[in-house]
């Protein structure tokens, strides 16, 4: 164990030298990829536990020196860390040994692997950061792993699109937070946890909610809150896995991350605070609902992540960040649970359109109960892990700030109802397959028992969590456990009921079509969003090129060019072979030269 | 002075001929026009000066080289000829 408790940095090396070796030997390892990769994750999870148990390893080597001041790249394994280690760890080996199954008929096998394990990786790297330049780094890794992994087929235009808008859309959030990290450094003169989260907190409020705001448009970003979140719908032409690991249950969560590491710094800054809030919980609500409309199997699980980080950040802005990383763990593991089983389903269904499932309960028996596990846990109905930390949420949110909680009581109910949607059109019924649906290997079901076990019992894990990082979660209340159970079964029966794949789509009336059209676009914010942001900017950038780029640049340039040939042509007609020309060419000069030098001699 | 004058002249008239006469015969007896103007500089100031005959000599030498460079020029000019070009014009291409 003691290299694993000195040694905290080996969670980033390992991975990383494995997604080397895999990424040389790409025509070599075949079918002995995963099982190269899976060492990465297995070391993420034995740093995890022994830094959990053994406290912080931590280290520091100077990177660029200016001046006085100088970049170090740290880290540091504490609590937090060590908690966001293990999440990291376990989902990546499950994810990785379910992918043995799901990708096994895939080409660029390896390149997955490969990716997969930098990815993990560049997450620990990201969560054992002590410092926002090392994170700032590990930040744009994991990104662009995201957009490599979404753009896993990237022969299909779709994917690629969607890869490329994820990219676009975080870097947004990117560019806040180096304006933030410039504001920090500027200030503390560093940009080391120790340093800009001392006790000493050495900012002017401007300063603090400065950055604060900037980190917090950062990990919106990240995260897909409002209204940034509209990357990840379309993240889902990855495969199903990679959204398991990535767009679920690690990187998504890497903005709730974010500000739970830098809380002293939002401490300081009640706005950021407050942002924080309305934007998690308009982002709790609004993608509940829109998650209820979907048809697509891996869309409504999308939006339901969208709309459970908001819960995390609703959590996070009433101050209660150690309740929002309570939130994250027990959401990495139900929501990667319920990722991987809609892989599970769409391996065995061939098709992740809702209206083309229907009773696959009794094809799939091992699937279903996990799905049912993940979708308890998700839907918040005790004694699933799920029900104690929304709970913990729901209570923490409506103490500071009532009007909040009762939104985010409402999203309970909604998310309620779109999970015993999902489940109802999935699992029972009549079948309305094209092809009989198979059950997926063990290998595949192997992992989805492991989650589907921590979805049902990481409730328990809230105590000794909360004490690892330094706090106490308080008791459940009788009032609100009452009303969120009550709720959240009312959410299912009406879920439950609403289920008919036919019936919504062609008895409704034509305004409850429209509306349901309108919640399932997303309310709209990806229209306007294309139509506001991108239609001016894609002007701009074209007005540009056209004055800038062709106008200015390239008429210089092609103006030298031009200049050139044309004298060049000019001195052509000198050149014309007869020998009296050239005589007296040459006559001349004498005679120049001559008067030059009795001009000069003068 | 007026040898140097009457020199500068007989250069001049020659330069003008073989600047200006398309007749190749013509330009190479311009050429010695030049030399001739050039080789009574040398003389008459040689005469002038302290070492008379280095300047003879030279003027001598020049016009050695004249008659050489003159029958290099004929020999030229023959073969120029003999393929129909007399002119300076025709030859205003090294190839053809």
């Amino acid at each position: 164990m003691s290299i694993l408790t000195h040694s905290a940095y080996l969670a980033v090396l390992v991975p990383l030298l494995l997604a080397a070796l895999l990424a040389v030997g790409v025509r070599l390892w075949g079918r002995g990829a995963p099982w190269v990769a899976l060492a990465g994750p297995l070391t993420v999870i034995g740093i995890g536990v022994a830094s959990l148990r053994a406290g912080g390893d931590s280290a520091r080597i100077t990177w660029i020196r200016v001046g006085e001041r100088s970049l170090s790249l740290t880290y540091n394994a504490d609590a937090l860390a060590a908690v966001m280690l293990l999440v990291v760890g376990v989902v990546a080996a499950c994810v990785m040994v379910f992918s043995i199954g799901y990708m096994h008929r895939e080409k660029g096998y390896v390149r997955y692997y490969a990716l997969l394990s930098l990815f993990t990786a560049s997450m620990a790297g990201l969560v054992i950061a002590a410092d926002l330049a090392t994170l700032f780094i590990c930040w744009e890794l994991v990104g662009a792993c995201s957009f490599l992994l979404i753009g896993f087929w990237y022969d299909k235009p779709s994917a690629a699109d969607a890869a490329r808008k994820a990219f676009m859309v975080t870097r947004v959030g990117d560019a806040a937070m180096l304006v933030g990290m410039a504001v920090l450094w500027r200030a503390s003169g560093g940009l080391e946890f120790s340093l800009i989260l001392g006790a000493a907190a050495p900012f002017a409020p401007a300063v603090a909610t400065a950055a604060a705001v900037c980190i917090l448009i950062a990990a919106v970003g990240k995260s897909a809150q409002f209204p940034l979140h509209i990357w990840l719908p379309e993240a889902m032409e990855g495969p199903t896995p990679v959204s398991a690991l990535i767009h679920a249950a690690t990187m998504v969560a890497a903005g709730v991350f974010l500000i739970a590491r830098t809380w002293p710094l939002f401490a300081a800054a009640p706005a950021a605070r407050d942002l924080a809030l309305v934007l998690g919980t308009i982002t709790a609500l609004g993608a509940a609902s829109v998650a209820l409309a979907q048809r697509d199997i891996k869309k409504v699980l999308a939006w339901s992540t969208i709309s459970q980080l908001g819960f995390m950040f609703a959590a996070l802005g009433v101050g209660a960040w150690q309740v929002a990383i309570f939130h994250l763990v027990t959401h990495a593991a139900f929501k990667g649970l319920l990722f991987l089983t809609a892989g599970s389903v769409i391996h065995g269904s061939g098709t992740q359109d809702l209206r083309e499932m229907g009773g696959l309960a009794g094809r799939m028996p091992v699937t279903a109960a996990c799905w049912i596990a993940g979708a308890v846990s998700l839907a918040g109905i005790p004694p699933a892990a799920g029900f104690f930390s929304k709970d913990l949420v729901v209570s923490s949110v409506l103490h500071s700030a009532p009007w909040a909680g009762v939104a985010l009581l409402a999203a309970s109910a909604l998310t309620a109802a779109y999970a015993a949607r999902a489940t109802r059109l999935a699992f029972f019924g009549a079948s309305r397959s094209v092809t009989p649906a198979h059950e997926a290997p063990w290998i595949m079901l192997g992992p989805l028992v492991v989650l589907a076990a921590a979805a049902l019992v990481l409730g328990v894990a809230g105590g000794p969590l909360a004490s690892a990082l330094g706090t106490t979660f308080e008791p459940l209340s009788v009032t609100i456990a009452g009303t969120a159970i009550v709720l959240a079964l009312t959410g299912t029966v009406l879920g439950w009921r609403s289920a008919r794949p036919q019936a919504a789509w062609t008895v409704a009336t034509e305004g409850w079509r429209t509306f349901m059209r309108a919640a399932a676009s997303g309310w709209g914010v990806d229209a306007f969003v294309s139509r506001f942001v991108v239609t001016p900017v894609t002007a701009t950038a074209r007005a540009t090129d056209a004055m800038g780029d062709r106008l200015a640049i390239d008429g210089l340039a092609e103006g030298v060019a031009a200049l050139a040939s044309r004298v060049g042509a000019l001195l052509t007609e000198i050149q014309s072979g007869d020998g009296q020309w050239y005589a007296g060419l040459m006559a001349t000069g004498v005679v120049l030269l001559v008067a030059a030098a009795v001009w000069l001699v003068r | 002075m007026t040898t140097l004058v009457l020199s500068c002249a007989i250069v001049a008239a020659g330069l003008y001929g073989v600047m200006t006469r398309r007749d190749l015969v013509a330009v190479l007896a311009s050429v010695e026009v030049m030399l001739g103007g050039a080789s009574l500089l040398l003389a008459a100031y040689a005469a002038a000066g302290t070492a008379p005959a280095a300047g003879q000599g030279y003027a001598l030498l020049v016009l050695a080289v004249g008659a050489a460079g003159a029958a290099v020029g004929i020999a030229l000019l023959v073969s120029l000829v003999r393929r129909g070009r007399s002119r300076t014009d025709q030859i205003t291409e090294v190839r053809g």
